[in-house]
């Protein structure tokens, strides 16, 4: 059993332990006597106590029919009740709910420390565990309802029902399965296709070369987030082109064209100095919208990667691995920025299988 | 079982009321034979100090958190089906946005109470968590979690992560600019999960993100599954609390064995109640003049959009800032990728961590070798590696949260953000290890103060003169209660190996268990300054009582201060205090003056 005494427990085994301990050097000088407060002993301090405890109950009641006051009176929705620029109903409504609360909990504590007794009580320990006759019992029970069950003496029982329940965590990952459908290829393609046009995400207007001044930033979205189907219901809408939108989101940016060092393969993917990226970081697929024009860097604002646009969508700083994807450009016939083809490699955040 | 029971109310208790209770109490005793139980209970003590306070932070936030929380499931609507805003918030109106977005607006503006009971919700969120942060502190550092109390400190640890994830899920309902970015970026973290990671996020997301499917399955995790979980575990940490007895701070007739303080009912009940309607009440204060999550300035939800110096809710900013200063580390293998500036701060570092955490206790119950129930908490000085641990934790989370908030600190203070950002990269590995030596050296010191006061008594600040002119501080021995509270701890036995051979002269093989312990236990209480033996303490006691003895020829021989000699001095103190330098003055007081 565990003492209070200064006494360690020597560990089984052949280590020793140093500095084994003595009794303690000064003895338990038992609880201090208690000291009696003001409200003890003067009838007049116990009587203003009683005086402050009721007050703040009473007080509290006040502010509880404030609250019902200001509900009624306090207009909020279109033409709401404003003083000093702020809303009046949530200000007075948080107030009076407030103060009555904390009137109770103040009131509550004082009558506990002023009116309550406060001479402390002794309360003796038990030991955390059972006694020792309880725990042998119980080690017998134990054993006989065990030995009863013969799960020992029948293997065959035992290891038919732990593979019968383990086979039903089966079912319980094959019924998650509808959760949603498989990814299939759906993470490395986008809508982009060749000769769609790029138009502003806003507006929805194709965009010219002249469109863009050197060092401007456009946002782009492909065209067809903003056709409609024959019969006049948009190609794209809800869940669908919000998760269209996921991917094919990009920026357009024109930089001087000395400026620009394209890779192998991608000398022909701008026109006029203007290039276009995803807009979708491949660090965990945040937009990125922080240009710096003098220095071609984009900033991502979720965690600080930093791509060199006019390198290829190189990473110069930060938490991402991959270069931005750059989706190739052209003209189409009326002179407006189009997508050569979809974006050659998956955008957004890297996945197992990405390759 | 309870003894010293008595009521300093100088009026008698009114028996007539008695009966009335009884009559209750015997109802219900027949049918559940609570009597049983309830008898020690309800006067059960606890004991009492500030610090036991903020578990009940938490626990009341959490109560604050069901009670509003309750509140705005009656007009939250948890879809992702597209509506357009038609309600009073001029600035949204015709917008096309989520249903969670637009009740969420309704709540804010055209519900009367909606936004009081939004903000109230989200500040006793943000309590709630850091309530739990610190109470896990104070465990830590006093040593509550030592036998018999593992298993409730493993229990809080999962509160805490629950909490945490609890918070996001909720932090994600409205769907929002800001919320859905942060769902992006949790799909980026899955996504990153090798070999089923985009399986996983298409079945989290019902589909591609964002899918449509996401704020219902949350709402769900949010007011049902984590909540139900809290629920269990709280009841199971306050049993397991109630069944081991609150620990307490030793002192004069507080020891291992007993508990010194009030009972429950009156004085807790009073108390704890009355510290609900605080909590609650000092929550409906912020609700009311502290603008919190104000969701209708972000807009709602889409995905190419982002607002620079975007921050996550405090308690994520660890998480964050993981993100951030992690290099840009991938892999491509065979055709597939593993992700590693994902993978580690998402997923290795902060498993890594909860696990040390959740393993701390029975780590240093290993090295110490100590099977004996703890019931008396530990100064932090007491445990020196223990607190600089501790406090080496706090250091790198504190690192990490400065690095997720990288780019607000280099916006307000004019600092480069890529120096930041390499700075935290070094500062997760030296700040730590800093602030651990300087802590761990911080104690120790800490203890020889103790030490000293024990033996050579306190600095009294009277300036002693001898014949010769030279001055001496005057130390005064402290009071028996103060000695006491002072020695009411263990010794730390430090694990030594045995000898290599036994007394026959035969080799005993150690094992490497044994002698990495060894070695730990050093490391752990190696620097560590015992308490005094009664020898040494009576051996400076009566060095104490000589100088005083020989005082009494009218001189007084005095040791300590910065001079080490034995000069006599004349006993006048120089600023004319009644301490004459001749006798005991444990109960005196200065004259004021």
């Amino acid at each position: 059993m565990p003492t209070g005494t200064d006494v360690a427990v020597p560990r089984e085994g052949d280590t020793v332990i140093k500095a084994q301990t003595e009794a303690d050097p000064i003895a338990d000088p038992g609880l201090p006597p208690h000291v009696p407060r003001p409200t003890d002993v003067d009838e007049r301090s116990e009587k203003r106590a009683e005086r402050q405890v009721a007050a703040l109950f009473g007080f509290s009641m006040v502010c509880a029919i404030g609250f019902c006051v200001a509900y009624f009176t306090l207009e909020i929705g279109d033409n709401p009740t404003v003083w000093l620029g702020y809303g009046a109903s949530n200000v007075i409504l948080g107030l009076s709910l407030g103060l009555a609360l904390l009137s109770i909990g103040v009131g509550a504590i004082q009558w506990a420390r002023k009116l309550m007794s406060d001479v402390e009580i002794v309360e003796h320990r038990h030991p955390i565990a059972s006694n020792e006759e309880s725990r042998t019992e119980a080690v017998a029970a134990l054993s006989q309802g065990i030995s009863d069950s013969g799960i020992g003496r029948r293997p065959l029982v035992r290891n038919t029902l732990i593979g019968a329940v383990g086979m039903l965590g089966l079912p319980v990952i094959v019924a998650l399965r509808d959760l949603g459908p498989l990814p299939g290829s759906k993470l490395s393609h986008t809508v982009w296709r060749q000769g769609m046009r790029v138009v502003n995400d806003v507006a929805g207007t194709p965009i010219t070369p002249d469109d863009l001044q050197i060092g401007q930033l456009v946002n782009g979205e492909p065209e067809v987030f903003f056709e409609n189907k024959p019969d006049g219901e948009p190609k794209f809408e809800g869940t669908e082109l919000l998760q269209a939108k996921a991917k094919a989101a990009v920026i357009l940016v024109r930089m001087r064209p000395q400026d620009i060092h394209p890779a192998k393969g991608r000398e022909n993917w701008g026109v006029e100095g203007i290039l276009c990226y995803s807009k979708i970081c491949t660090h965990v697929g945040c937009p990125i919208s922080l240009w710096e024009q003098q220095t071609h860097h984009l900033l991502c604002p979720c965690h600080q990667s930093t791509f060199d646009l006019a390198n290829n969508g190189k990473v110069i700083f930060g938490p991402a691995a991959r270069p931005l994807p750059q989706l190739p450009l052209q003209v189409d016939s009326e002179g407006y920025l189009v997508a050569q083809s979809d974006f050659h490699e998956p955008v957004g955040p890297s996945f197992w299988e990405r390759g | 079982m309870v003894a010293g029971i008595s009521s300093n109310t100088r009026r008698a208790a009114k028996v007539e009321k008695t009966p009335k209770v009884a009559g209750v109490a015997t109802w219900v005793d027949d049918r559940t034979g609570i009597a049983t139980a309830a008898k020690s209970q309800i006067r059960k003590v606890f004991p009492d100090h500030w610090s036991f306070m903020l578990g009940e932070i938490a626990l009341w936030s959490f109560v604050v958190l069901l009670l509003t929380g309750v509140f705005l499931t009656l007009w939250f609507k948890p879809s992702m089906g597209e509506t357009v805003y038609d309600g009073s918030y001029a600035n949204l109106k015709g917008i096309p946005m989520s249903d969670a977005y637009a009740s969420t607006l309704n709540i804010s503006f055209d519900v009367r109470g909606g936004l009081l009971m939004r903000q109230m919700h989200h500040w006793s969120a943000m309590l709630f968590i850091a309530a739990m942060f610190v109470h896990m502190m104070r465990v830590f550092f006093t040593g509550a979690f030592r036998k018999p109390r593992e298993m409730n400190y493993m229990i809080g640890l999962l509160l805490l992560m629950l909490g945490i994830l609890e918070g996001f899920a909720g932090y994600s309902l409205p769907d929002d600019l800001l919320s859905g970015t942060g769902l992006r970026i949790a799909d980026g973290l899955i996504e990153a999960i090798p070999v089923v990671g985009s399986y996983l996020s298409f079945f989290l997301f019902g589909g591609e993100f964002p899918g449509d499917q996401i704020i219902s399955r949350l709402y769900a995790v949010h007011i049902l599954l984590i909540p139900g979980l809290l629920l269990a575990l709280i009841g199971a940490h306050m049993l397991l609390l109630v069944y081991q007895k609150h620990t307490q701070w030793p002192g004069p007739g507080r020891t291992n064995d007993n508990v010194v303080g009030f009972p429950m009912l009156p004085v807790y009940a009073a108390k704890a109640g009355g510290f609900f309607f605080t909590v609650f009440g000092v929550t409906a204060l912020m609700g009311g003049l502290l603008t919190i999550n104000p969701i209708w300035m972000y807009g709602p939800y889409t995905p190419n959009q982002v607002t620079a110096g975007s921050q996550p809710d405090w308690y994520m900013g660890i998480a964050e800032g993981l993100l951030r200063a992690m290099p840009n580390w991938e892999t491509h293998l065979a055709g597939f990728t593993i992700s590693w500036n994902v993978l580690i701060p998402g997923v290795v570092v902060p498993g890594v961590l909860f696990t040390v955490m959740l393993l701390y206790p029975f780590i240093e119950a290993w090295i110490t070798g100590d099977k004996r129930e703890h019931h008396l908490l530990q100064r932090p000085r007491n445990a020196p590696t223990r607190t600089a641990f501790m406090v080496a934790m706090i250091t790198l989370y504190g690192v990490l949260w400065a690095e997720g908030g990288n780019d607000i600190l280099a916006l307000v203070f004019h600092w480069n953000l890529n120096y930041i950002t390499y700075t935290a990269r070094g500062a997760v590995f030296i700040l730590p290890v800093v602030a651990f030596i300087i802590a761990r050296r911080w104690c120790i010191s800490l203890q020889r103060q103790d030490q000293n006061r024990l033996l050579h008594g306190y600095e009294s600040g009277i300036i002693m003169r001898s014949p010769e002119g030279a001055y001496a501080e005057r130390h005064v021995p402290i009071g028996v209660n103060e000695a006491y509270e002072l020695t009411a701890r263990d010794r730390d036995p430090v694990v030594e190996l045995p000898p290599e051979y036994d007394e026959n002269g035969v080799r005993a093989p150690r094992s490497r268990a044994e002698r990495l312990r060894a070695r730990l236990s050093q490391f752990y209480f190696g620097n560590n300054i015992q308490k005094p033996t009664a020898e040494e303490l009576e051996e400076a006691h009566e060095h104490a009582a000589h100088e005083l003895e020989k005082a009494s020829d009218g001189h007084q021989h005095l040791h300590g201060g910065d001079y080490t000699g034995d000069y006599e001095l004349d006993g006048t103190a120089a600023d004319g205090h009644q301490f004459d330098g001749r006798h005991y003055v444990d109960d005196e007081e200065l004259r004021g003056h």
